[in-house]
């Protein structure tokens, strides 16, 4: 039911465009050439992070320091960095006036361009490195500190326990995850085109701009938005294949202990930690140390809008989570893929089928607050999901026959099995979909309300109007927003912990 | 257009609202916002047409005209304000609009013949740097100069758009030559105005492609002098921007009253401050300060709009062989 | 009584067979080499696999098609008898109220059960902080708040040492001894079957075989039974 919703919210509007067109029209060679190029960066996106996440995410799954708690928060945050705002932190650092730069000069080396497929690759893996590192540290968490216990009683060695333990692990989460990344980076616009250092790195979304304001041929719009969903579904499709498993068994929910890893392997963790942590954390702090003066001096409109982007990120949430939950319990894969595919639809011909639809009952406009919402809980769902689905199918495979043994179901499974034990990963799945939405313009500057705005749209109008001190001080509170947001969330997962 | 209010159930509309007729402009987003000429056009409209001034917004002027032709016929606009001269060809082709019966006195740089489309107000483009810094004096010096230059992609944005039929205009068949010296000066091609605006203010680049007005936003609003417009020896490629009124539209002589009141002293008098361009016909009491230092083009180039139609495309293509290598 | 009727269980390429009955309040042992059969004659008895021929019937009732927690049976597994998020009471108290809406009553019930496991004040601890005897015990517990007719064990004490697998099964015997319940209990070891079970079904080559009195198997073992005790 759940997937049936989500692919008519998807195919619905696809269709409208199509219907409207009165056909599908061809894409031009340079729309191939803009699809190759879409499809080649995103690959190169998700196996670099997802690549480099995997040696930190252990790391972190077996070292105890001092700060790794908030380190694994912080690991939350570029993913859910406004994109405008992430531009401008990694640009404070590797652009022409950037620290690196600086540095560079300061000891008489070369400057380094940081425009290029090399920007677009640094600035995605900056955005999913770390979502893949929490991502692979519940994996970690998921598999039962007593196969540990087991791996250093027989004194394993790190090469057999990797093997043992941790690769049927990664096995099964990494396909996912590396899925998902693709499909977030074939969608990446504003990376891809501010970064990309010229016409050759485009995207199929610009092509489907073009086709759309440029050549007004919805036909191929359409297309191009279909050719989109169609590669990310055959990503997903992938994935799904490669990640069949069953869960890790059960445990008692020790706290994961481990006892392997010499001086060496130490010494390489620590490196890790600490490259990631620098990659991470500097551009945050450089966005918040600009932004900081300009807080104080936002004109009123700014704080209106931040209004009313908590109601739309809160909205979205009420949406997305119950939909992901909805979509994750019947454990069928396919579903988990239509939910992977939402990420793929082009926010403009989503926007534009959805006019479409609506426009015959009421004047689109009107409800452009609520659209969004809805659009960016459909953007947010492939995220719940994933953070829910792993978890949802440990807890069946481990508790599932004592629970049906003990004849609990419906309303007393999911109060007294389900929902506590999935109650860290839907903190950090609503979390992540509240900060997302808070943090994307979407389909509002599709049709913009000129007498109300989300605060993403307002940092837009404010730097289209000259006005970019304005703009970073907005830019900030958003940050704020979308952390607090994703914080809370969270939080309310982990406490359930204790 | 009051039922669909009734319909949507959002506004309760009031029987004195139901008895004010609504006259509904489409503009794009920039134009009606809090710091754009919207809201002071709204106010001093509605104090002299006892009507309501509603505006319905796209992101800008290439959605706006799409926009309209997904609705086509059974659209609510009665106005359409905010294209520009390499939209309206494509515009007068939709039928959708109705000719208009303004008659004024513009103080533009070219003869104004459009039948369908009042000009409101214009501008041209220019790359705006730091002064002080070297100033390039054509696209050639550019090219041969080491400075860092950001521009907007032209599917995209309207100055990318300009800065295409910029070179089209001054160089004909050796743009793409033009276009593949530039190659090694761009930074990057954004797809809107502000990022590289933005970029530029943080010092990513030498250069951004804006307007010629641009440094008055940074003397009047910040009494900042230190960015300035480049003058090119090959002349400057303009944008008028215009509205017209919708065939079909319920309230034609609202409609009518307004493009009349678009290029009236009052209207005129608030566009440089606000949208920061030239008004279409200067206000009696002459430009604002900060307007009067900006540079004068020694040539002021723009392409007829079927020429526009016409060479888009191809111009489109050469600028992205130039510089994808 | 517990009547496996023409049983024939499959999964995968593996089948079992059985046709006997078992007496209310009987105890019986399954005995035989791993990867004979037994957990898989206590799935199909408890529901969890449907038959692919015959029928299990309580009291002439046909079972199949019931959902494992409508049959009359109460069963332990081999590991993972306890939400490891809930503390004990409640692991307890799902014996009586799927739903945990538990009245004053229950909780008196679950109290006494705790008691009678030696369990007396663990109300509140979380299973991770228990010992593997007391683990044990809190699962029995919950199997005498059950008071289900059919007790099944699937090895729950194979973890336990000697001493404490003893007395976990007088402990047993003492549940079932309360509650009148029979046992079907899976065990590797003879000296288990002969200290709890009336009588022994030997499972091995596919068949669980008609279940004969423990002593006089024991006495005399059948070829099976001799090659698996060696």
């Amino acid at each position: 039911m759940a997937a049936l919703g989500v692919a008519m919210l998807l195919l619905g509007p696809l269709g409208a465009v199509l219907w409207r067109a009165g056909g599908a029209g061809m894409p031009s060679p340079a729309d191939w050439a803009a699809l190759r190029f879409t499809v080649m960066q995103a690959a190169l996106s998700a196996i670099l992070s997802c690549g480099l996440a995997i040696p930190v995410a252990r790391a972190l799954a077996r070292r105890r320091f001092a700060g790794r708690q908030a380190l694994i928060l912080l690991m939350g945050a570029p993913f859910i960095l406004p994109v405008i705002v992430a531009i401008a932190g990694l640009l404070a650092i590797f652009g022409r006036n950037g620290l690196l730069n600086q540095g560079l000069a300061l000891i008489g080396l070369e400057r380094i361009d940081v425009f290029g497929l090399h920007g677009i690759l640094l600035a995605h893996v900056f955005f999913n490195l770390p979502l893949a590192v929490r991502l692979l540290l519940e994996g970690w968490r998921g598999i039962p500190t007593e196969r540990f216990r087991l791996a250093a009683q027989l004194d394993m060695p790190p090469g057999a326990m990797f093997r043992l333990i941790e690769w049927p692990m990664l096995r099964q989460r990494v396909p996912g995850i590396l899925a998902v990344i693709f499909a977030v980076c074939l969608s990446s616009f504003a990376v891809v085109l501010i970064l990309g250092g010229g016409p050759a790195a485009t995207t199929v979304e610009l092509a489907i701009y073009q086709a759309f304001s440029f050549d007004f041929d919805l036909g191929k719009a359409a297309v191009l938005s279909a050719l989109q969903l169609g590669i990310v579904a055959g990503a997903a499709g992938l994935a799904l294949v490669l990640a069949r498993g069953r869960g890790m068994g059960g445990g008692l929910d020790r706290p994961v202990q481990r006892w392997d890893g010499g001086p060496w392997a130490a010494r390489g963790d620590a490196a890790w930690i600490a490259l990631t942590a620098v990659f991470i954390v500097t551009p945050l702090i450089l966005v918040l140390v600009q932004g900081g003066a300009t807080l104080l001096s936002m004109p009123l409109l700014v704080w209106q809008a931040a209004g009313v982007s908590i109601l739309v990120a809160l909205g979205s949430t009420l949406v997305a989570v119950p939909l992901a939950f909805a979509l994750a319990l019947p454990r069928r894969d396919v579903v988990e893929g239509v939910g992977l595919i939402t990420l793929a639809a082009s926010p403009l011909v989503l926007g534009t089928g959805m006019f479409l639809l609506i426009r015959p009952f009421a004047f689109p406009g009107n409800h452009v607050l609520v659209i969004t919402s809805i659009v960016n809980a459909a953007m947010a769902l492939p995220f719940v999901l994933r953070a829910i689905s792993p978890e949802l199918r440990a807890i069946e495979a481990d508790y599932g026959r004592l629970a049906d043994s003990l004849g609990m179901t419906g309303w007393a499974r999911m109060r007294w099995l389900i929902l506590p034990r999935l109650r860290r990963s839907l903190g950090f799945g609503a979390g992540l979909c509240a900060a997302l939405s808070m943090g994307d313009l979407g389909v509002i500057a599709l049709f913009p309300p000129p007498d109300a705005a989300t605060l993403p749209l307002q940092i837009y109008r404010l730097m289209g109007s000259y006005q970019i001190e304005a703009a970073a001080g907005g830019s900030l509170l958003l940050t704020f927003l979308c952390f607090g947001l994703f914080f809370a969330f969270d939080r309310m997962g982990r406490d359930a912990d204790t | 257009m009051k039922h669909l209010i009734y319909a949507t159930g959002l506004v309760l509309a009031t029987q004195a609202a139901a008895e004010t007729p609504v006259l509904t402009i489409y503009t794009y987003d920039s134009f009606a916002t809090e710091w754009g000429p919207g809201p002071q056009l709204e106010t001093a409209f509605e104090e002299a047409c006892g009507c309501d001034v509603n505006f319905v917004t796209v992101g800008d002027g290439a959605a706006l005209l799409s926009r309209l032709r997904l609705e086509g016929e059974s659209t609510e606009a009665d106005i359409v304000l905010g294209l520009d001269t390499n939209l309206t060809a494509a515009a007068h082709e939709t039928g959708l609009f109705a000719p208009h019966e303004v008659s004024a006195d513009y103080d533009l740089p070219i003869e104004w013949t459009d039948d369908l489309f009042v000009p409101f107000d214009w501008g041209y483009f220019a790359f705006i740097g730091q002064d002080g810094a070297p100033q390039p004096a054509n696209f050639r010096a550019l090219a041969e100069s080491d400075q860092r230059v950001l521009i907007q992609d032209p599917r995209s944005s309207t100055p990318g758009l300009g800065l295409l039929l910029w070179v089209k205009a001054a160089y004909g068949d050796e743009a793409p030559a033009i276009w593949e010296e530039l190659s090694d000066n761009i930074v990057t091609v954004t797809p809107g105005w502000s990022e590289a605006y933005g970029m530029f203010l943080d010092g990513e680049g030498d250069l951004v492609l804006s307007y010629t007005t641009s440094p008055a936003y940074h003397i009047i609003a910040e009494d900042d002098a230190t960015k300035v417009a480049l003058p090119f020896e090959e002349g400057h490629y303009m944008q008028v921007e215009v509205a017209g009124m919708v065939a079909g539209t319920d309230q034609p002589e609202l409609a009518k009253s307004f493009l009349d009141f678009l290029v009236s002293d009052t209207a005129q008098g608030v566009l440089p401050t606000t949208n920061w361009m030239y008004p279409a016909v200067s206000p009696e009491g002459g430009l604002p300060d900060g307007f009067d230092g900006l540079i004068e083009p020694s040539k002021a180039l723009l392409l007829a709009p079927e020429e526009v139609a016409q060479t888009r495309n191809e111009a489109l293509e050469e600028w992205r062989n130039a510089l994808s290598r | 009584m517990l009547t496996l009727d023409h049983l024939r269980l499959e999964q995968g390429a593996f089948s079992l067979t059985a046709n006997w009955t078992l007496a209310a309040g009987e105890t019986l042992a399954l005995i035989g080499p791993s990867g004979a059969g037994k957990s898989t004659l206590l799935a199909g008895i408890a529901g969890f696999l449907e038959p692919v021929a015959g029928r299990v019937l309580w009291q002439d009732r046909d079972l199949t098609g019931i959902a494992p927690g409508q049959r009359p049976v109460a069963m332990l597994f081999q590991d993972a008898n306890l939400f490891p998020h809930l503390d004990v009471a409640r692991n307890v108290g799902l014996g009586l109220r799927p739903d945990l809406r538990l009245t004053r009553e229950d909780r008196a019930k679950v109290g006494e059960a705790l008691d009678r496991v030696g369990l007396g004040g663990f109300q509140t601890r979380k299973p991770g902080s228990l010992s593997g005897g007391q683990q044990s015990r809190a699962a029995l517990a919950r199997a005498l708040v059950m008071r289900r007719p059919v007790l099944m064990l699937d090895e729950p004490f194979s973890a336990l040492g000697p001493a404490m697998r003893t007395e976990m099964l007088d402990l047993v015997r003492d549940v079932i001894g309360e509650t009148g319940a029979s046992l079907v209990m899976v065990t590797h070891d003879p000296g288990d079957a002969a200290r709890i079970a009336d009588r022994i079904s030997v499972v091995a080559d596919g068949v669980a075989a008609e279940p004969a009195p423990t002593r006089a198997l024991l006495d005399n073992p059948p070829e099976a039974l001799r090659d698996y005790l060696g």
